[in-house]
């Protein structure tokens, strides 16, 4: 089993893109509505983790 | 006043329309999408469920085995191993194959831990969307 290092970023990238992908498809009813509801998770969740990256980093001082 | 009318209880929908469906979607992720004939969406969930498995497998992440002892630990446990075994076929052919690894200290390891049991939960997602096509709720 080859082994993958990501960082922080590129890991909760690959998860945003995964859970939205899956959130899209189960959630809503037509093709249309599961792609924006897909998009608009993964655009919730990148702007999460700068949000709460920035928080962190005004936090910590 | 209002008076609250009860409305008269739905009858259950018999098993065999949608166990097969629910069951399959288990041990395959996609595959209750698939035996429902919803290709597209059963190949979507399939890539995405087993990519953030084999992501969490390929970052080193460990499995839960359910242990008993003070509450959190108990819940922290017996939760992470319900969302590992709910991922199906993957969870089981990773234990057979022998590629569950130690619980490691680390940034990447507790990643993949979490991918593990993130990728069962969203089955369970993919499983009760299967349950709901298959008993007509949903197209």
């Amino acid at each position: 089993m080859p082994k993958v290092n990501l960082s922080h970023f590129e890991a909760a990238l690959l998860f945003a893109l995964f859970a939205a992908v899956v959130l899209g498809i189960v959630t809503k009813r037509t093709d249309r509505e599961r792609l924006i509801y897909g998009l608009y998770c993964l655009v919730g969740f990148v702007a999460f983790l700068f949000g709460l990256g920035w928080l962190m980093y005004l936090g910590h001082g | 006043m209002f008076s609250r009318e009860k409305s008269p209880k739905e009858p259950r929908p018999p098993l065999k329309t949608w166990l097969p469906a629910v069951a399959l979607g288990w041990l395959v992720p996609g595959g209750g999408h698939m035996l429902l004939r919803r290709y597209g969406r059963g190949g979507l969930l399939m890539a995405a469920v087993a990519g953030m498995y084999l992501f969490g497998l390929m970052m080193r992440g460990a499995l839960f085995t359910p242990k008993v002892a003070d509450l959190f630990t108990t819940i922290i446990h017996c939760g992470g191993f319900f969302g590992n075994l709910a991922s199906g076929l993957l969870y089981f052919l990773t234990v057979w194959f022998g590629y569950d690894q130690p619980d490691m200290p680390g940034m990447v390891h507790d990643y993949g831990t979490k991918f593990l049991v993130t990728a069962g939960l969203l089955n369970v997602l993919a499983m009760v969307d299967a349950h709901e096509i298959a008993v007509g709720k949903k197209d």
